[in-house]
């Protein structure tokens, strides 16, 4: 059961080919067994899990079930869930129990989804190897030395471990998107304000964008069909409507215009990573579309200006965590401000200090100009890059990330080595534009990510291009060691 | 060496909303601790702000009233500083795109003078909470209550435009005028609906250079606000003149010790850090909205009095005082119409309610003396059912639930007497019982007898238990005397 | 950019985290790094830029002032560090 797609189980579920109890209760095995080897999963809500299967059991029976009754799922820790921990992989957070869901998370009760529980993460979703996590660090399901990939490293080795059919995650700089690639699965970040930010804890506001990941992309499609929506309580959530995405998945790739981009191409770009994501593209060119070289110059500057305006925002975004109505609180403070210190610097791990100190030096009297303003201006050039490179292109192709999983500690020592992990997803970011991550090929038997950016709502578009790919294409299907 | 004052106001204005700005909790006053602080105003992980339109249209009127600019697209930021009463470790307001821009507000001067204090803007923000040193929880601790948190204000900069604390609060007053006038703000400033902070700074007189200013914050009443900035300027000319300096600090005042002193917090160099609000996106008021907000403003206090004197043939001084106030305004008006008597109404407003009310520390909202009620009086007064004294006895049953003007008269039998014969009577019977005096009267010569008629008259009310219509005694006992002639 | 150690530390009271002796010049070292990354962007040339808020123009959607929060003190203080009489208590806050 565990390598049916959504799709799939979704037809299994109303032919009542098994039930979403029997299903429930097969991931929840798969769960116990396997989990202690990933530690991509840190909060099992099993009891839970089986009431809702039971209730959905009841819907599909009445038949009038909703579109993904009875399917399980995993939630990444930075959605906010009724009565169940919530922790953001953080210490801050280990007791917090929040009295409210996300919209997220209420959207796909709507829909009748199963939560299984929640996934590890980066520390606020504030790293690129899930080594920051209070919980301790993912392992790749590929390659158990290996980091699966951040922030949502745990929704994506859950996926790829088959642990669940799918998990939801989020994305401020390619926390979707990197991870994806890395486990070998699909994962999707909308264009910003298409999915609600409300009960999704915030690292920065104006990046962070929540999407599904899935192993293919008839099941993100599926997915993000639920997860979308306008929301009253999130003022940057867009009124847009709705796509039916899974409508036009079978459209043909005859005369699409695939942008490659020259920068995406160039140095720090593994050898095997590009001979794969270069036959990606060629496979896509048998279909029908054209390959048009384009260029967006400004590319380079997207992680120095990432790494002020993410910390900028972070900065403030976590100052709301001083011990004082939820919470970490330090033992016995002496005063008000031995409360505040000690509380922040024991809840906070080093990553998220380090971000909040560079965030206050960014904002700071005598450097905003130089740094925050700069980067806001830097960051309308990417904008533009993208805006001309889509007056002759329908999608923009290229890597997701530089290089297959690296090992453990590799990029322990700098912080820069790591931050360049996402040189090639995080200018989608900083425009706000859609990116995926489809797997494309293995390097030294891990897998690859091709990445593919959108313009902006065209997410129909962009999995119509993955689910063609996917269809020519058996990437997505393979499964690390010991997981079939 | 003499001295100039300069002084510049900050004016935190708690709007009128029945909810905070950026969520649904209520903003009512009084609540039990933290009953009206939801996850919203809890900054609880996950929550993000949507605007209050009312606060909007409450801020574009405001602007409106002021003839200011109004910033159609205007933006909100973070202010970063940490204080337990600050949930988010930041406060959401304006700086550089504020809702209202340059304005100018016009204030009367008690010499009769008016003089312009111009207004560099008002911008949007929510407010803090209260922290509590002390109440019904553990010594040695501060207890934090967020009812208060995120309840929307504007905040009011005025150019360094006054030069006394007399003009600095009378702008304060004007601004409470306009403020309750259009219906944005409930003005009652005990319960910190208007809060003051005053920037002071003196200079030699007629110098240019302006000296180092002073910050004394949250002053909640007019007359601690004069009193705070008196003792400020004092303290700042006999620094400079023992040879010292001013330091630029944040100071407090209190009310009660009538003491200011520096607020230790501020010693460390605040960086606030402000950048845009990335929660929230550009505020986009319509000219539309703009228009529909202009049609529907309530009258302005200036309108107001200029219409009393017109409307009403009221002086200056009583268009002032009434007008200036709104809910004095529509007490008198609706006095004015139920009496038909526009001159007493006014008098009685501003003069014995008034001064009732300044007496008992009470608003007119809360006066135990409705305006209907002090109609049915005046009516009494003018068609000369009562007389002035026991008007002032009426109006006392009155205040204290006795019940209407005409149920009060019929009670206490207070009813004067204005039946002619039975005056008649009265008078003949007075001058029969004092042959004396009538006789002195006789004997006076013209110009005396005028007094002398006084002596009659007070035996005459004695008699009628002060129940006599004075007008018509007056008439009877100079006919009967003349008579005796 | 080399970052100065009492530059550190003025960060760290400012955002209210605690650094010991030990860790600062570890913090300071990385920091400097991240800011090595960060300087690149004086290099860009903005000066033809015009700020536009957001690409896709949204603007501030505005909320009914109608009351639609009851009443959840228990269920928020529930998980609060320290509460008394429906208060947060913190160390005595001095002004």
């Amino acid at each position: 059961m565990h390598n049916l797609t959504i799709a799939e189980l979704v037809k299994g579920l109303q032919s009542k080919e098994f039930s979403s109890v029997e299903l429930t209760e097969h991931f929840l095995a798969r769960i116990a067994e396997f989990n202690p080897g990933y530690n991509a999963v840190i909060t099992i809500t099993a009891d839970q899990a089986l009431k809702a299967a039971a209730a959905a059991d009841a819907r599909l029976a009445e038949g009038n079930a909703p579109a993904l009754c009875g399917v399980p799922l995993l939630h990444k820790d930075i959605f906010c869930t009724e009565g169940v921990r919530t922790s953001c992989g953080s210490r801050m957070l280990d007791n917090f129990i929040p009295p409210y869901s996300a919209t997220v998370v209420e959207n796909f009760e709507k829909a009748g989804a199963v939560m299984l529980g929640k996934t590890n993460m980066d520390e606020f979703a504030m790293g690129s190897s899930n080594e920051t996590s209070f919980y301790g660090p993912v392992k790749n399901p590929w390659a158990i030395d290996s980091v699966p990939g951040g922030s949502s490293g745990g929704s994506a080795a859950a996926v790829a471990a088959r642990l669940a059919p799918a998990a939801t995650a989020t994305d401020t700089g390619g926390s979707i998107r990197q991870p994806a690639a890395l486990c070998g699965i699909t994962g999707l970040k909308p264009t910003y304000g298409r999915v609600s930010r409300w009960g999704m804890i915030a690292f920065a506001s104006s990046l962070d964008q929540a999407g599904p990941m899935a192993r293919t992309a008839e099941d993100c499609a599926l997915l993000l069909g639920c997860m979308a929506s306008v929301d009253d309580k999130d003022s940057t959530s867009i009124d847009h409507p709705v796509a039916d995405y899974t409508a036009s998945l079978n459209d043909s790739m005859q005369g699409l215009k695939i942008g490659v981009p020259k920068e995406y191409f160039s140095e720090g770009l593994n050898p095997g990573t590009e001979k794969a994501v270069r036959q990606a593209l060629a496979d896509l060119e048998a279909q029908g579309a054209q390959l048009i070289d384009i260029s967006l110059p400004n590319s380079g500057l997207s992680v120095p200006a990432y790494y002020v305006i993410a910390p900028a925002e972070a900065s403030a975004n976590l100052s709301r965590f001083d011990g004082v109505r939820y919470g970490y609180r330090c033992e016995d403070p002496k005063d008000l401000q031995d409360l505040y210190t000690r509380t922040r610097a024991e809840g906070f791990g080093e990553e998220v200090q380090r971000r909040i100190l560079i965030g206050t030096y960014c904002l700071s009297a005598g450097y905003y100009d130089a740094y925050y303003g700069k980067a806001q201006q830097v960051r309308q050039l990417i904008r533009k890059d993208f805006a001309e490179a889509f007056k002759q292109v329908d999608v923009i192709l290229g890597p997701t990330c530089p290089s297959p999983a690296f090992k453990f500690g590799a990029k322990g020592d700098d912080p820069v080595a790591m931050y360049l992990e996402d040189i090639y997803t995080i200018a989608t970011n900083l425009a706000g534009l859609p990116g995926m991550s489809v797997p494309c090929g293995m390097v030294e038997g891990k897998p690859v990510g091709l990445q593919i950016i959108g313009n902006y709502f065209d997410e129909a578009l962009m999995l119509n291009v993955a689910h063609q790919y996917q269809q020519v294409t058996d990437w997505h299907r393979q499964a690390p060691e010991g997981i079939a | 060496m003499s001295w100039d004052t300069v002084i510049g106001l900050e004016v935190h204005v708690q709007l009128a909303t029945k909810t905070k700005i950026f969520s649904g909790a209520s903003t009512a006053f009084g609540a039990e601790p933290n009953t009206q602080a939801c996850a919203i105003d809890l900054a609880m992980p996950g929550t993000l702000p949507v605007l209050n339109k009312q606060a909007v249209h409450y801020a574009v009127m405001f602007g409106l009233a002021i003839d200011a600019e109004i910033g159609k697209e205007s933006a909100f930021e973070r202010k970063n500083y940490f204080y337990p009463d600050l949930p988010k470790g930041y406060q959401t307001t304006q700086l550089e795109k504020p809702i209202v821009g340059r304005g100018n507000v016009e204030i009367q001067l008690a010499d009769g003078s008016t003089k312009t204090i111009r207004i560099h803007h008002a911008h949007l923000e929510e407010d803090a909470g209260k922290s509590l040193h002390e109440g019904d929880f553990r010594h040695g601790v501060s207890g934090i209550d967020l009812n208060r948190a995120g309840t929307p204000l504007i905040e009011i900069v005025s150019e360094p435009d006054m030069s006394s604390a007399e003009e600095a609060v009378a702008f304060a007053k004007k601004l409470h005028s306009i403020v309750t006038s259009i219906g944005i703000c409930d003005g009652e400033m005990s319960q910190g609906s208007m809060r003051f902070d005053v920037n002071v700074s003196v200079k030699p007189r007629g110098s240019d250079i302006l000296g180092t200013r002073t910050e004394t914050k949250n002053l909640n009443s007019f007359k601690f606000m004069e009193e705070a900035i008196a003792r400020e300027v004092e303290r700042q000319i006999d620094l400079i003149e023992d040879g010292g300096t001013v330091v630029q600090e944040t100071r407090l005042y209190n009310g009660e010790t009538k003491t200011a002193r520096s607020m230790r917090s501020k010693e460390e160099a605040n960086d606030y850090r402000y950048f845009p609000c990335p929660d929230l996106l550009p505020v986009v008021v319509s000219d539309e909205t703009i228009e529909e907000l202009r049609r529907a403003m309530p009258e302005l206090p200036d309108a107001r009095q200029t219409r009393f004197v017109e409307q009403y043939a009221l002086s200056e001084y009583d268009a002032g005082v009434l007008g200036a106030d709104a809910s004095m305004a529509s007490y008198f008006e609706t006095a004015a119409a139920a009496s038909n008597n526009p001159k007493l109404a006014a008098n009685w407003t501003t003069g014995e309610l008034a001064a009732r009310l300044n007496n008992e520390d009470l608003s007119i909202a809360k006066s135990p003396v409705s305006a209907e009620q002090l109609a049915g009086l005046i009516v009494r007064i003018a068609d000369n059912s009562i007389s002035g004294k026991m008007a002032k006895e009426v109006f006392d049953g009155i205040w204290s639930g006795e019940g209407s003007a005409d149920e009060i008269i019929e009670k206490r039998g207070l009813k004067q007497v204005s039946d002619s014969g039975a005056l008649e009577q009265m008078v003949a019977e007075v001058l029969t019982a004092n042959p004396a005096m009538v006789d002195d009267y006789i004997n006076s010569d013209e110009a005396k007898r005028k007094k002398k008629l006084g002596g009659f008259m007070g035996q005459i009310m004695k008699a009628s238990k002060g129940q006599a219509n004075p007008q018509q005694v007056n008439q009877i006992l100079a006919k009967k005397l003349n008579e005796l002639l | 950019m080399n970052i100065e150690r009492s530059e550190i530390e003025k960060l760290a009271t400012l955002a209210r985290i605690a650094i010991n002796d030990e860790t600062i010049s570890e913090v300071t070292a990385r920091l400097s790094s991240v800011l090595e990354l960060v300087d690149q962007l004086s290099a860009a040339d903005t000066s033809a830029i015009e700020n536009v808020a957001n690409p896709l123009q949204a603007t501030q959607r505005l909320r009914e002032d109608e009351v639609a929060e009851i009443n959840q003190r228990e269920a928020l203080q529930a998980i609060a560090p320290d509460t008394e009489a429906g208060l947060f208590l913190v160390p005595k806050v001095i002004e």
